[in-house]
């Protein structure tokens, strides 16, 4: 049974959480629909994981959608680089939704959890799809409906405050916007080359040449994706959407949303664009590496400033995308290895510290520095997460961060920087900063006289335990990170014209 | 909407043809322009009409929320369903020659594009009915006198 389904795995991945979204709606009882979200996204992680073991000699699987073969029909392509994100993105998948049932059941009227449960299935659907596909005009339809659904999971935290209502409303406005420029690039790129295949359009796009078409299209693309992934200055809408979202969708999009954003960047850029001209190297080099390093310390003083801690991570988050896109910026193998692998312990550590807040927010009502004084003594196991989870996000050794730093500065001065190295180093000593401020306010202030906060429940505490223990994990051993993404590195580097110039450099 | 006499009619005259049309462009979307979204939207705003017309709770008589709410749902179950449908028989996501016998293959593609776009016109007709209705019922949170 199981082997014949082998060769469906990359189909699979997209399929059962799209076929269990309508049944949650369909089956109006809400713990039915928790069951049936809850095997849908297990059986994702399943699946994510089988298809990562399989292509992590280098391998790559092709999937022929409705049996016609690529590049006429939509081929599903798997390699290295997309099997990652799809591990990560269902290992958050499946994590967040036992967290997310006690969660909601406190804060949403009991005829809303199915729709919850839908728009999250629908919101992982897209996700996995994005990644999963080989076809450009596909990762647009699936970032749609990751988009849509995503507003809506963000516009349900309006039970708990009103604000998450013109939060949804921004976030729709600049996705949509993202989302045109990206599909205005996408038919500029069709409009040259007659094909959507991303393999068939990169070999296609080798004839064309450097033709304004083709740069108008490559800045369409990048200025698109960029707004999806909050690329400084294009973040706006990110620290609201994630500070009104209710705290398990705030966890899930926190964790995956940027992330597959960045992979879509990754794609285009190294396997369609493949840097064929000096004009895309260039515009990597000169204008998204100074953004990525303002990033790193805009986002980082502002989150140092933030009353609220949904708010200071979400700051922080923009950061870290700053710290991922030096990594691609640097245009070389290591720091693409660096982007990708800071993008996997990013996803773990910044999902853990975002559980850790749902669960303050479960027992205090809220998640302002304020009301969370002496919190470390009322819910100790929550707020020794939060400060292991801060720990990484510094980038202290033993945890995942530090891993991500290490890949980073070595990148930095293999490319032969001292001072983006030094950047990076001075840029963590803000995060250091900001996380201090919360862990403060936590253990060394006196609880108030009067604030009944008893420790989250565990079925709560245990999937925030599982990232934190991750993200320790992975720092200790990454074996298997930084293997896959060196594979996943070598799998999109090895295509483009980078790595035969490289000697050049 | 009681006094609107000749409105009153004329949508009613009206409303037949109108979910005729859509039935025709969701039918002939084989054979030249149409499928599934167009005549979703034209069959919705047979509804959406006598919502207008007739007023909400008419509507609600008519086409019941929760019923609205499955239509949704049953759509895209039936587009996944059909691929997950071809998986079963061993040919890869939504193969439609999985639907007929090897040798009539053709025929397995039109039943497969049909079943597809049967449930792209269902969830497009019931979310814009959804929509329609979602706005319609909205009360004013602020009342004018209240600024």
């Amino acid at each position: 049974m199981l082997s014949s389904l082998t060769p469906h795995l990359p189909a699979l991945q997209v399929v059962i959480p799209l076929i269990a979204a309508p049944l949650c709606t369909l089956f109006v009882n809400r713990h039915l629909a928790w069951a049936i979200a809850f095997t849908a996204s297990v059986a994702a992680f399943l699946v994510s994981a089988l298809l990562l073991v399989s292509v992590l000699d280098g391998a790559v699987i092709s999937y022929q959608l409705g049996g016609w073969a690529p590049p006429w029909g939509i081929e599903y392509r798997i390699d290295a680089a997309n099997a990652f994100v799809l591990f990560i993105v269902s290992l958050i998948g499946a994590l967040v939704l036992p967290y997310a049932r006690q969660s909601i059941e406190r804060e949403f009227d009991a005829s809303t959890h199915t729709y919850f449960y839908t728009c999250y299935l629908l919101s992982l659907t897209g996700f996995l799809g994005v990644a999963a596909t080989g076809d450009a005009f596909n990762v647009f339809v699936f970032l749609e409906i990751s988009s849509l659904s995503s507003y809506a999971l963000v516009a349900f935290g309006a039970k708990r405050d009103r604000r998450a209502l013109t939060a949804a409303y921004n976030y729709l406005i600049m996705g949509t916007i993202g989302a045109t420029f990206f599909v205005i690039g996408l038919g500029f790129l069709y409009m040259v080359t007659g094909t959507l295949n991303m393999a068939d359009l990169a070999v296609r796009l080798d004839d064309v040449g450097d033709t304004r078409v083709t740069r108008v299209a490559f800045v369409f693309i990048l200025v698109g994706v960029g707004l999806k992934l909050a690329m400084f200055p294009l973040h706006l809408w990110l620290p609201n959407a994630y500070s009104y979202a209710p705290p398990p969708a705030a966890a899930f999009l926190a964790a995956t949303a940027t992330k597959v954003a960045l992979y879509v960047l990754l794609r285009f850029m190294f396997t369609i664009f493949q840097f064929d001209h000096p004009i895309q190297g260039l515009t990597f080099e000169y204008v998204v590496m100074p953004l990525a390093i303002a990033a790193m310390f805009a986002a980082s003083i502002a989150a140092v400033f933030q009353e609220d801690i949904k708010r200071l991570l979400a700051y922080s988050s923009i950061a870290q995308v700053g710290y991922m896109l030096l990594g691609v910026a640097l245009l070389t193998e290591t720091g693409l290895t660096a982007g990708i692998i800071h993008l996997f312990n990013h996803a773990v550590t910044k999902g853990a510290l975002f559980l850790a807040v749902g669960c303050f927010v479960y027992q205090v009502g809220s998640s302002r520095l304020g009301d969370l004084k002496g919190i470390g003594k009322t819910m100790p196991w929550t707020t020794a997460a939060f400060a292991a989870g801060g720990l990484s996000l510094i980038g202290v050794p033993l945890t995942v961060g530090f891993i991500s730093k290490w890949y980073l500065i070595q990148a930095s001065l293999e490319a032969g920087s001292l001072l983006i190295a030094g950047l990076i180093v001075a840029s963590s000593l803000i995060a250091m900063v900001y996380v201090w401020r919360i862990i403060e306010v936590a253990y060394l202030e006196p609880a108030p006289e009067g604030r009944e906060a008893k420790e989250a429940p565990l079925s709560m505490i245990l999937p925030t335990y599982a990232l934190v223990a991750a993200s320790l994990y992975f720092g200790i051993n990454s074996e298997l990170t930084s293997s896959a993404a060196s594979v996943a590195a070598n799998a999109l580097f090895s295509a483009t014209n980078l790595a035969s110039e490289g000697a050049s450099h | 909407m009681d006094h609107h006499f000749i409105l009153r009619v004329v949508s009613k005259m009206l409303i037949p043809p109108i979910l005729l049309y859509a039935l025709y462009v969701q039918f002939h979307g084989d054979f030249g322009p149409g499928g599934g979204f167009q005549a979703g939207v034209i069959f919705a705003v047979g509804f959406i009409l006598y919502g207008l017309v007739y007023g909400l709770d008419h509507l609600r008589r008519v086409a019941p929320p929760a019923i609205v709410r499955a239509g949704i749902a049953l759509g895209v179950l039936l587009y996944a369903g059909t691929g997950a449908y071809s998986l079963f028989k061993g040919k890869n996501y939504l193969d439609y020659s999985a639907l007929a016998d090897p040798e009539r293959a053709v025929g397995g593609q039109h039943l497969g594009i049909l079943l597809v776009e049967a449930g792209v016109g269902l969830t497009v007709a019931s979310v814009m009915i959804a929509v329609f209705m979602a706005f319609a019922s909205r009360a004013p949170e602020i009342k004018d006198t209240d600024w």
